[in-house]
Formats: structure tokens, C-alpha cells, sequence
């Protein structure tokens, strides 16, 4: 692959064989009595932010509690996944929901009075709005919830494939909401976020009779760059299916 | 999607190092299973570095090929796909991923 860099004319290019030194005509890289010094750095760019997941997942453990990630792309139904989730387990043990969104408090209203906690976070402050959660924002929402009372905490990340697979933010595990209108190429179009997660559940799976699609597609999908992850088809809407995400969630709360 | 603020991330890493000398050259290595687009990189550190005191520092992106070591065949070998991290000589999905995933500063040349 070699290397690729960008000059300030704007012109970009990459070299296929590897060399320390070079020079473009534009300042003296070789390193000869220029007092130019190469500082070996070798730090990880994520470094900062899995620091500070670090300090998020020791918050959890020591409150006695389990943290899903929960990620999507926008529609898939999260939110409706959770809904359901709470109006069946939120008496059988404490749920806590940060709730991430560009903007709006729309999905933390729906899941509003149905037996959990929930700390809002919306990403929108400053350029555009983040496109994911990262550590140091679960951090600020955790002060918005009584860790001490609750068993587990599901994080609902921004909807988006791309970002937030990225990012570490305290969590145990990783799980994800993947509905059959989307298609069944995503997880190919999509890898790094199939691959990152433990679960994933296959909604609106009420819709598959409307559709040129069949579940044992989607899980092939799946299957082929996540080969180990529990996949779920689920219906939200219906309830079908919902008992097996149900008794997982069970399971990994007592882990 | 969000290279803006790798870049700032990026600055972040390389400050303390350089300690107020100027900075010439930000090396930084790339897997080819992070979901970073080089030219976006490249473009965005033009618009960061000037905000963080490292006019004009060149970035040079390393990129990575990924690597699995399978648990089947017991090989190691570069994978082309762009999705799938099966052993591309036995097609089995009992694989450890060895090298792909860096994203890393490797090292600067400061003056």
C-alpha cells in the first residue's frame, strides 16, 4: 500500500515502496545537518478516548453494572427495540438509557415513564453535530444517572454505520439493530461495524413478505464478516422473536 | 466521516512531543480495517494544523494492508476484501486479525 500524503498545491499522492527521507522540493527532509530531529511517538490517535472509556467501564464495574452499545443505522428501530425492551424487563431489574441524538429529545420522550432512567445526550454542539458517541460524552451523561440504583445501562449511539464502531465508550459488549428494509448487502457495505459487534438483531422482520429478500440472506450476510456474533431476528413492532433478545439481555446482565 | 477530528486528535498526540519546536513531518500509520479515507485525512490536517500552532507540517499516512493468521490452516496472509477477514486460502472464518487496525502516530520530524 505505501504512503499517501497531500502537499499544499493540493496534489495528492502515494508511493508504493517505503523510504525514511524524501524530498519534494518543498523543505529539507533528509535529515542532514538541518537540525531537523525524528521523535519516535508511537501513540495510539484513540489513546485519549479510550482512556477515558477506560474510567467509564470502571464506573460501571464499580456499580455492579453491565453497559451494551447499542448502534444502528437512523430507522432501524432502536428505539422502538428498547421501548419494547423496557415495557418487558423494566420490572425485573434497573435499566438505565443514555440516549444519543444529533438533535432533538424525540426518542428520549418516547422511551419517557416507561421505568427507566434516561440521560439525554445530543452531539450538535459546534460544527454540525458529532456522528457518534464518544468516551468523554458517555462520561458527562453518566452524571446525568444514579448508577448505584441500576443493574445495566444501554447506551443508544447516533444512528449511523460508519462512526461510531470506532469509538470505545465503557461498554461490556456491542450489539446492533439491522432491519431487513435496509438491504441485505449492508453488512458487506458495512463491515467494520458488523464486525465489532456481539449481536446483532434482525428487525422488521413483519416486513420480509413485502420484500425480494429472505432472513437466511441476511444472516449469510452477516455471517460472512462476523462469523461468531449472536444474530436475532426480531420484530419490534410485533413482538416476534423479541423473548430470544429478551433472555440475552437477561443473561448478560447477570454475567 | 468524523476526520476533522482525527486530525485534532492527531495534533493532540504530536504537542507534546514537539514541546514547541517546529514541527516538519507527522507520520501515521493506517490500517486498512479503520474506516479512515486518506484523501479526507490529508485535506483536514491542511485545515487543523494552522489552528495548532504546526503550520505548514507535512502528514504522511502510512497504509497498512490487514493480515489474518488462520486457526485452520495455520497460514498468515494479506486479505484483499474489503469485507470479509476469511483466510483467503482455506475460506475459514477461524482467524485472528494480526495487523489492519493500527491507527497510530509513528513518529515526527521536528526542527
Amino acid at each position: 500500500m505505501g504512503r499517501f500524503h497531500r502537499h499544499d498545491d493540493g496534489t495528492v499522492h502515494s508511493h508504493d515502496h517505503d523510504h525514511d527521507s524524501h524530498d519534494h522540493g518543498h523543505g529539507d527532509h533528509s535529515g542532514y545537518d538541518t537540525g531537523t530531529e525524528r521523535i519516535e511517538v508511537l501513540e495510539a490517535i484513540f489513546a485519549e478516548n479510550d482512556n477515558r472509556a477506560a474510567v467509564n467501564r470502571d464506573a460501571f464495574d464499580r456499580n455492579g453494572i453491565r453497559a451494551l452499545n447499542l448502534m444502528s443505522s437512523p430507522g432501524s428501530g432502536k428505539t422502538t427495540v428498547l421501548g419494547a425492551t423496557l415495557d418487558a424487563l423494566a420490572g425485573e431489574f434497573a435499566v438505565g438509557i443514555v440516549e444519543g441524538d444529533i438533535a432533538t429529545d424525540l426518542d428520549a420522550a418516547k422511551l419517557a415513564g416507561r421505568g427507566a432512567q434516561i440521560s439525554l445526550l445530543n452531539t450538535s454542539n459546534g460544527f454540525g453535530g458529532e456522528c457518534h458517541l464518544d468516551a468523554p460524552m458517555v462520561n458527562r451523561a453518566l452524571s446525568g444517572l444514579d448508577l448505584p440504583a441500576l443493574d445495566v445501562v444501554i447506551i443508544e449511539n447516533v444512528g449511523n454505520l460508519v462512526c461510531p464502531a470506532e469509538f470505545e465508550v465503557g461498554e461490556h459488549a456491542k450489539a446492533m439493530v439491522y432491519s431487513v428494509t435496509e438491504g441485505e448487502d449492508k453488512p458487506l457495505k458495512y463491515p467494520v461495524m458488523f464486525r465489532s459487534v456481539d449481536l446483532v438483531l434482525l428487525n422488521k422482520i413483519d416486513l420480509v413478505p413485502h420484500l425480494d429478500a429472505d432472513i437466511d440472506t441476511y444472516v449469510a450476510r452477516v455471517r460472512e464478516v462476523n462469523p461468531t456474533a449472536v444474530v436475532l431476528p426480531v420484530s419490534a413492532r410485533t413482538g416476534e422473536g423479541m423473548d430470544a433478545w429478551f433472555d440475552w439481555l437477561r443473561a448478560f446482565v447477570r454475567n | 466521516m468524523h476526520e476533522l477530528s482525527l486530525c485534532q486528535a492527531i495534533a493532540g498526540v504530536v504537542k507534546p512531543h514537539a514541546a514547541g519546536r517546529r514541527v516538519d513531518v507527522v507520520r501515521v500509520q493506517v490500517g486498512a480495517l479503520r474506516q479512515v479515507v486518506p484523501e479526507t485525512l490529508s485535506f483536514c490536517w491542511t485545515l487543523v494544523r494552522d489552528h495548532q500552532g504546526m503550520n505548514g507540517a507535512e502528514l504522511e499516512l502510512e497504509l497498512v494492508p490487514a493480515e489474518v493468521a488462520c486457526r485452520a490452516c495455520g497460514e498468515q496472509s494479506t486479505i484483499a476484501s474489503r469485507w470479509s477477514v476469511y483466510c483467503p486460502r482455506c475460506d475459514s472464518p477461524d482467524v485472528a486479525v494480526v495487523r489492519g487496525e493500527e491507527f497510530l502516530v509513528t513518529s515526527v520530524d521536528v526542527t
